[in-house]
């Protein structure tokens, strides 16, 4: 009996924490258009519901009630895996994000380590649905994806290096509760901005979305998607994109604590400060998306590569050198 | 001068401005329209949904000299007509299959007498095919619906014609 509770109990904490993030996907999907139109002078979506922010919800609707079209040629086990794969590896994910002190679903040891893996991971729900598609747009999209994504976690590796470096530990409570006096983002500026564009590529994002350039692959991977398919890989990559935000905001804007510990600010509960640095950094996104050209793909690499990983595996040294010669390594 | 260029790829000036001009454009009017809730204005030459205007006794203007039939690019007029026992000729039938029509407006400069005119309407979208099959009765509706902007339209674009 008592184990049936804990089970319940358990259930009630995932969902508990998986429907709040599944519709702040939606509303992200409506703050992206809606930031990207304004940039535009436009109006962007905002006709269903207050400022359209029901829009998302009715594209689901939509998605759902129209048919799922399977290539004959394509390999339907694995064409139907694909999606399903992108969304969960996305929704898992957040099992580790700490929202407060207290309010984290699984703080485990190595939680750092399980978010870096796991974001690994989503590149296979992209090479799955580009292969089992069977045609050539989808396979050269999903070749680039994953060429692209595999480049740029090596940067977010050694960018994660300097993080622990400074903390001593991959637990993710700590690595906020390390920033308490100052947040990363000051002694580590270069490689907020480093991960910030790496997180970017990751998430294929513009400018580094040539996975799915529309001029040149008409939808990359997803091309042969549709209903609710398609939906649920445009969800995981959304999906994707708050997580890569939520991971900036922990590793390098402190997490859930306010940016001064005094009277107003401290009084506010910790998971709005949370939500409030994701937004911040999910705002920057859709700007950028907005302002920047697609990048060439040479250039992508070249950028990855020669300079990212360089400069990023430099910036490992001086970081434990500097804590090394002013006796600064955590734990001592 | 690549000094420059380098220092500014390094701390990304060029970015950074783009940033704030975007940061700028958000806080801008809107160059749009909320169409559905207000509309641009249309001109008086608006080639829009068509109709068949009356005179202001009720008769009906077409002669069914079918001219607009010979000159409809599409083929998409079609008229029957017969005697009526005033000896006037009258259109028996008169049919525009909005579908094929492309909307040039040659049938409303080929009318000798105004008859058939397109007017500023364009949101007469239907769910069915059928519904866009206009036959006289639709037509002559549509005139009647629209007679004072027709009349206003025609006596603005009159002094170009």
């Amino acid at each position: 009996m008592a184990e049936l509770f804990i089970f319940f109990e358990q259930i009630y904490r995932i969902l508990f924490l998986l429907i709040p993030v599944l519709v702040s996907v939606a509303m992200i999907v409506w703050l992206d258009r809606r930031v990207w139109a304004f940039v535009q002078k436009r109006r962007g979506p905002n006709v269903v519901g207050p400022f359209g922010l029901f829009q998302t919800l009715a594209d689901a609707l939509k998605y759902i009630f129209k048919e799922i079209i399977i290539p004959a040629s394509s390999n339907k086990v694995i064409f139907i895996l694909a999606p399903i794969v992108t969304m969960t590896l996305a929704l898992i994910a957040w099992a580790v994000i700490p929202f407060s002190e207290t309010f984290v679903l699984a703080d485990i040891n190595v939680g750092i380590l399980y978010l870096f893996a796991v974001s690994s991971l989503g590149v296979y729900g992209i090479i799955m649905g580009g292969w089992a598609s069977n045609s050539k747009y989808p396979f050269l999209g999903a070749i680039r994806s994953a060429a692209q994504m595999v480049s740029y976690e090596v940067s977010i590796g050694v960018i994660i290096i300097n993080v622990l470096l400074c903390v001593g530990s991959l637990n993710l409570s700590n690595i906020v509760l390390a920033q308490k006096d100052l947040w990363f983002v000051i002694p580590l500026f270069p490689m907020f901005i480093i991960f910030f564009i790496s997180a970017l590529a990751e998430t294929n994002r513009p400018p580094f979305d040539l996975p799915e350039a529309e001029a040149e692959l008409v939808a990359g991977y997803q091309t042969e998607y549709s209903g609710m398919m398609y939906a649920m890989f445009w969800l995981g990559e959304y999906a994707n994109i708050l997580l890569m935000c939520a991971m900036g905001s922990i590793l390098f804007l402190g997490g859930w604590l306010s940016p001064i510990d005094l009277f107003p600010f401290n009084i506010i509960p910790s998971p709005i400060w949370l939500i409030l640095k994701i937004l911040f950094l999910f705002i920057l996104f859709a700007l950028i998306k907005a302002i920047v050209p697609r990048y060439r793909y040479d250039q992508l690499m070249k950028l990855g590569w020669k300079i990212f990983l360089p400069f990023s595996l430099i910036y490992v040294v001086l970081t434990a050198s500097f804590l090394m010669y002013f006796d600064l390594l955590p734990g001592n | 001068m690549s000094l420059i260029r380098f220092f500014k790829t390094i701390f990304m000036i060029d970015f950074l401005t783009g940033l704030i001009m975007a940061i700028k454009e958000i806080f801008k009017p809107k160059k749009t329209i909320n169409y559905p809730f207000e509309k641009g204005s249309i001109s008086p030459r608006a080639r829009g949904e068509h109709a068949l205007r009356r005179y202001p006794n009720g008769e009906e203007r077409c002669i069914a000299c079918k001219l607009c039939e010979a000159v409809c690019p599409a083929q998409a007029i079609t008229i029957e007509s017969s005697e009526r026992e005033d000896g006037s000729r009258k259109t028996t039938r008169y049919d525009i299959d909005m579908l094929k029509c492309i909307y040039c407006g040659l049938c409303e400069q080929s009318c000798p007498v105004d008859a058939i005119v397109q007017g500023p309407n364009f949101e007469f979208a239907t769910e069915t095919r059928e519904e866009l099959y206009y036959n006289k009765e639709k037509l002559l509706e549509n005139g009647d619906r629209w007679e004072n902007i027709l009349a206003a339209n025609i006596n603005a674009d009159s002094s170009h014609r």
